[in-house]
């Protein structure tokens, strides 16, 4: 653990000094104390930019984590239930409707993406098929496909010059237009949320085993289930707000963790926090220097991601009775 | 007078999806100190009654108490130090190891925040080694048989140090052995003031273990008393609708059936 942490801070040192200014490659130390240019580009666009790729790691590898742990299930990720896909109408929404301001586009995101989890939690209790998880996932289906009808009407209907442009990258998911004041808007709600799902490990641990254990241990499942969800949501909302939909990182990260320390969230929890941050920045990393126009972050991590996945479905049994 | 640890009066209760009410009108005192076992064919209630102990399950009518004090009256992590659980079965798709899953046990005595400390690692050391399963600690929960996982649940359970422990048909998935090994358990348990409720559908295992016995069908107590009174060929014949004999052998009950 101690080693992730060196890891994570030479990464982000590490990019700091990696970009395509002057030239591609790593800048050289002399150029910052001596080029103005070179030392606004990595203060004013490259920390906030790391550091909000880390912020966005870090929450959707925890939330993940949280979410696989309290539906008892190694294979869910917020994107199954729902959230990104309602935050992506949200934000398409806000687009189109209400003037696509930032801070609208973020909050709508980040209020869709509750209503997907909601929408998806409701329906879940109302199938009659299958166990309580199939049934989440399979209502978490349902609500992303009407989320993702709803997008393409509203994709359909937008502006093909400004709009469309604007919903696609957002699509796409990116960091290229992060700055400080982006950063710092939504690092209270992460950091908080951040909080929250790390002092609630070992609980969450007693969540996994289902309801009833839970309850005869002392916990009371349904309030302390309510809290570690909305965390869980409201990290992943508030960067995918600024940063577009990335997906996978949510679902392979924690996948990585216990695979390195085992199940117990005490150590798979900070792990997947610690993994997710250096995945994210070294993915954004290759985003933004292997070519000259910028490869959007949310096809870098499908592309590693998905390449993960099969690997780990390939060489690991992932034991599940549901 | 004796205490009475846990008392359910006049206990009705239906699932939010059923008819007809799964508990009716029941009674029952379990004293301090005994091994009660509440034997019953598949879906008497059993199941539901312990939850309606823990507390998970709330009664539409009636009231259970515990030490003389309404459910009510404990708070929830008071309720976790006081009453244990030995479920049925328990999902676990995470490769715990067999520590760690012990290790939970110790929940109810830290505080909410808290992660366990060395004394909790000892306990649970401890109690794993009470069930046999020391050596294999580090071994993780998917790997195991059966029989082994149901073994840590009981070690957990034990981490849990409870004055009053259920187990959920705590037999069924153990082969004679195993078996032996949970009786041994349970009762030096009992010796150390645990007071033990059990479910079962098998006499035997009832027989063997039980200090008291509940006879339990539809949600109605059918015969309740000290288990060898109980334990005789009219109420267990009635009990499951079959001719059944109860004969002694070397001081023990062996229950046999006739199709």
């Amino acid at each position: 653990m101690f080693w992730l942490v060196v890891l994570l801070v030479f990464v982000v040192v590490f990019s700091m000094f990696l970009g395509r200014y002057p030239t591609p490659g790593l800048i050289s130390f002399k150029t910052i104390l001596t080029d103005t240019l070179a030392q606004k580009l990595v203060f004013n666009l490259r920390v906030p930019r790391i550091l909000t790729a880390l912020l966005l790691g870090a929450s959707l590898a925890a939330a993940g984590g949280v979410f696989q742990m309290i539906f008892s299930n190694p294979l869910v990720d917020p994107g199954f239930l729902g959230v990104s896909q309602g935050a992506a109408f949200g934000a398409a929404t806000c687009i189109i409707f209400l003037g696509g301001a930032a801070w609208a586009v973020q909050a709508s995101a980040a209020f869709f993406g509750c209503l997907g989890l909601l929408l998806s939690y409701l329906l879940a209790r109302r199938v009659r098929y299958g166990g309580w998880v199939l049934r989440l996932v399979l209502a978490g289906i349902a609500v992303s496909a009407f989320f993702s009808a709803g997008l393409g009407i509203l994709k359909y209907m937008a502006d093909p010059l400004s709009q469309l442009q604007e919903i696609t990258f957002w699509l796409l998911g990116g960091l290229w237009s992060i700055t400080w004041k982006q950063f710092l808007t939504i690092l209270p709600v992460v950091a908080i949320s951040l909080f929250i799902m790390w002092r609630m490990r070992w609980r969450l641990n007693l969540l996994s085993l289902g309801d009833e254990t839970a309850f005869s241990l002392g916990l009371a499942p349904a309030r302390e289930r309510t809290l570690l969800l909305v965390a869980g949501v409201a990290a992943t909302s508030a960067v995918i707000s600024v940063a577009g939909m990335v997906s996978w990182i949510g679902l392979i990260i924690p996948h990585i963790a216990r695979r390195i320390f085992g199940a117990d969230s005490r150590y798979m929890l900070p792990a997947s926090i610690l993994i997710g941050g250096i995945f994210a920045i070294l993915c954004d990393d290759i985003g933004r220097v292997l070519m000259a126009g910028e490869i959007p972050l949310g096809i870098i991590t499908s592309l590693l991601g998905a390449a993960i996945f099969a690997y780990i479905m390939i060489n690991q049994k992932v034991p599940t009775n549901k | 007078m004796e205490q009475q640890l846990l008392s359910f009066d006049n206990i009705s209760y239906t699932y939010p999806t059923g008819t007809s009410p799964v508990i009716k009108h029941f009674n029952l005192q379990i004293p301090a100190g005994t091994i009660t076992a509440i034997l019953g064919p598949n879906g008497a209630g059993k199941t539901t009654l312990i939850h309606l102990a823990l507390g998970w399950l709330h009664p539409h009518s009636g009231n259970v108490s515990l030490a003389e004090k309404p459910l009510k009256a404990y708070s929830r992590r008071e309720l976790g130090q006081w009453m244990g659980l030995v479920p049925q079965n328990e999902n676990t798709p995470f490769e715990y190891s067999l520590l760690e899953y012990v290790l939970l046990g110790r929940t109810p005595y830290l505080d909410p925040l808290a992660m366990p400390g060395e004394k909790d690692l000892e306990i649970a050391s401890q109690k794993l080694s009470d069930v046999g399963l020391l050596l294999l600690k580090n071994r993780t929960m998917p790997s195991l048989s059966g029989g082994e996982r149901q073994l840590v649940l009981v070690a957990r359970a034990l981490a849990q140090q409870p004055k009053l422990l259920f187990l959920d048909e705590p037999t069924s998935h153990l082969d004679l052995s195993n078996k032996s090994k949970l009786v041994q358990v349970l009762r030096t348990l009992q010796n150390q003031g645990v007071t033990i409720v059990f479910t079962t559908h098998e006499p035997d295992v009832a027989s063997a273990l039980a200090t008291d016995m509940v006879l339990m069908r539809e949600g109605e107590v059918l015969e309740t008393g000290p288990a060898d009174q109980v334990m005789n060929d009219r109420s267990l014949s009635e009990l499951y609708h079959l001719p059944i004999q109860v004969k002694e052998l070397n001081g023990k009950r062996i229950v046999l059936w006739d199709n």
